[in-house]
């Protein structure tokens, strides 16, 4: 019982934390957005400006939430909830700290990888569902953008899954006490990052979106909450990313003097921080060149990397 | 890739560049001059309108929104019955200005006309009219007109001669 009610409250406790942190991100995002444009960004509505995401809120509560008469409603209406709902079942195995995660899973990475790519149902769903041209595209970049960066996030960790002997997120960050992974396996972090940053749909890999060609992409139908929860989605999929980077490759919650989760949020903000630094700085790819470069360059480099880690990893048994 | 990189280098080192924004109603923004803002009617230095009410100003406005009425007094002196400025159609392209041969239209570095009723923004003539001489001080444009309205006789304007008296032979 009591067990039960520890887990509950730590649930709710952890849900509440990262959909209020991925609301403030928007605020977080403008701000440092226009620090390095030059900028002030939001800086009216209460200290700091921070009350533009109560403001934002309330805006899109009071929009009008409208469905196209040719949308195909229900799968409509269903499919920004998934994006959210699939983001935070991943956090499930993100290890906080040591007695601050919800789940122990032994297959941890593997869960967060299938989760996180359950993600893409709800854009092309959303997509599809809109019965909009400029929309179904934007799906089926989604889709092809998501099936190829799939697939060298899951070898690129696999070096690091050979290192540590497991899939379990405790054990890989307990493996990191002497080094971090990013020093063993740089490679690996920063195709894990690209991918990462092409699964969430930032930019500089927004394509699915790509506003300057496909309108809004997937979501151009989109208004009102429904809007707001791809967007929070795609807050969220930032969150958990560099959660993951974090946790993988630069030892987790470990670090000297302060509390475990101190050390955590402060190592997922720089990630970020940095996420928000690619947007405001790199253009966005063009849709071929995005995908020529993920099957002729970033994968042979994966399984290249995966070839020397296994090499070594023999040599040194 | 290095120019990738370099790129998001040198974006990171604009956190470090003084920010171009100017707060604006804490800070105001420095107008020039010449800037093309709230119009106003002037006064030559004598204190009369300036305005002849020729209708220059209206037909050169390329939204049409300018009104007047042109009225004569007593001397013949023409002045506008009234004048009517539609700041909500405005674009302040100064056409209006440039348009006007007694310098009586005028525009002013003032863009803060904000109104919650929209049919605030319709100047009448009291509006409009300032007790200032604006851009052109010292100009009276009945001065240097052949014309006598009241405000100087005929021939003894600036730059005029007296007028001839006909029935004299004597040059
Ligand atoms: S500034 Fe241009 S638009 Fe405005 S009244 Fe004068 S001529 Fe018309
Ligand atoms: S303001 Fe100038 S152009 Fe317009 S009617 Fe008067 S004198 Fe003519």
């Amino acid at each position: 019982m009591n067990e039960i009610l520890k887990y509950t409250l730590m649930i709710v406790i952890i849900l509440f934390t990262l959909t209020t942190i991925a609301a403030w991100l928007i605020w977080l995002e403008r701000r440092m957005l226009a620090l390095w444009q030059d900028r002030y960004g939001p800086n009216r509505a209460g200290p700091f400006g921070l009350f533009i995401v109560v403001a934002d809120t309330i805006k899109l509560f009071f929009k009008e939430d409208w469905i196209p008469p040719f949308a195909e409603k229900a799968v409509f209406v269903f499919a920004p909830a998934i994006v959210a709902a699939a983001v935070l079942l991943s956090f499930v195995v993100v290890p906080f700290a040591p007695d601050i995660l919800v789940a122990d899973l032994d297959i941890g990475l593997l869960f967060f990888l299938a989760m996180s790519s359950l993600g893409v149902y709800s854009i092309v769903l959303g997509g599809w569902a809109s019965n909009n041209k400029y929309s179904l595209l934007g799906a089926l970049r989604g889709a092809s953008q998501m099936i190829s960066y799939e697939v060298f996030m899951g070898l690129s960790l696999m070096g690091v899954v050979m290192l540590s002997g497991s899939f379990r997120l405790t054990d890989i960050v307990m493996a990191q006490k002497d080094f971090w992974f990013v020093v063993t396996q740089p490679v690996a972090f920063v195709l894990f990052l690209t991918a990462g940053i092409a699964e969430t749909h930032r930019l500089p890999f927004d394509i699915p979106e790509a506003e300057s060609e496909l309108v809004a992409g997937f979501h151009s139908e989109y208004s009102g909450m429904k809007f707001g929860m791809f967007f929070i989605g795609e807050y969220l999929g930032i969150i958990l990313i560099s959660a993951m980077v974090v946790t993988i490759f630069f030892g987790g919650w470990l670090g000297p003097v302060l509390p475990p989760v101190v050390w955590f949020t402060l190592k997922t903000f720089v990630f970020i921080i940095f996420f928000i630094l690619l947007r405001a700085s790199l253009p966005r790819p063009r849709y071929d060149q995005l995908m020529e470069y993920g099957w002729k360059i970033i994968l042979p480099i994966a399984l290249l990397n995966l070839l020397v880690t296994g090499g070594f990893t023999l040599l040194k048994n | 890739m290095i120019s990738l990189l370099r790129s998001i280098g040198l974006i990171f080192l604009h956190m470090f560049r003084k920010r171009e924004t100017i707060q604006y109603p804490e800070e105001k923004v420095v107008l020039h001059p010449r800037w093309r803002g709230r119009i106003v009617l002037t006064r030559d230095p004598d204190g009369g309108e300036r305005c002849v009410g020729c209708y220059l100003c209206a037909a050169a406005c390329p939204v049409d929104c300018i009104s007047l009425q042109a009225t004569e007094d007593e001397h013949g002196r023409r002045y506008p019955a009234f004048f009517r400025i539609n700041f909500s159609r405005c674009i302040f392209c100064g056409y209006c200005e440039e348009a006007c041969p007694t310098y009586a239209i005028q525009l002013t570095p003032d863009f803060e006309m904000g109104e919650y009723n929209r049919q605030n923004l319709v100047y009448e003539k009291e509006d409009l009219l300032i007790d200032s001489q604006g851009k052109y001080p010292g100009y009276n444009y009945y001065k240097v007109a052949g014309l006598s309205a009241g405000v100087k006789g005929k021939g003894e304007g600036a730059n005029e001669e007296p007028p001839v008296d006909i029935r004299s032979l004597i040059p």
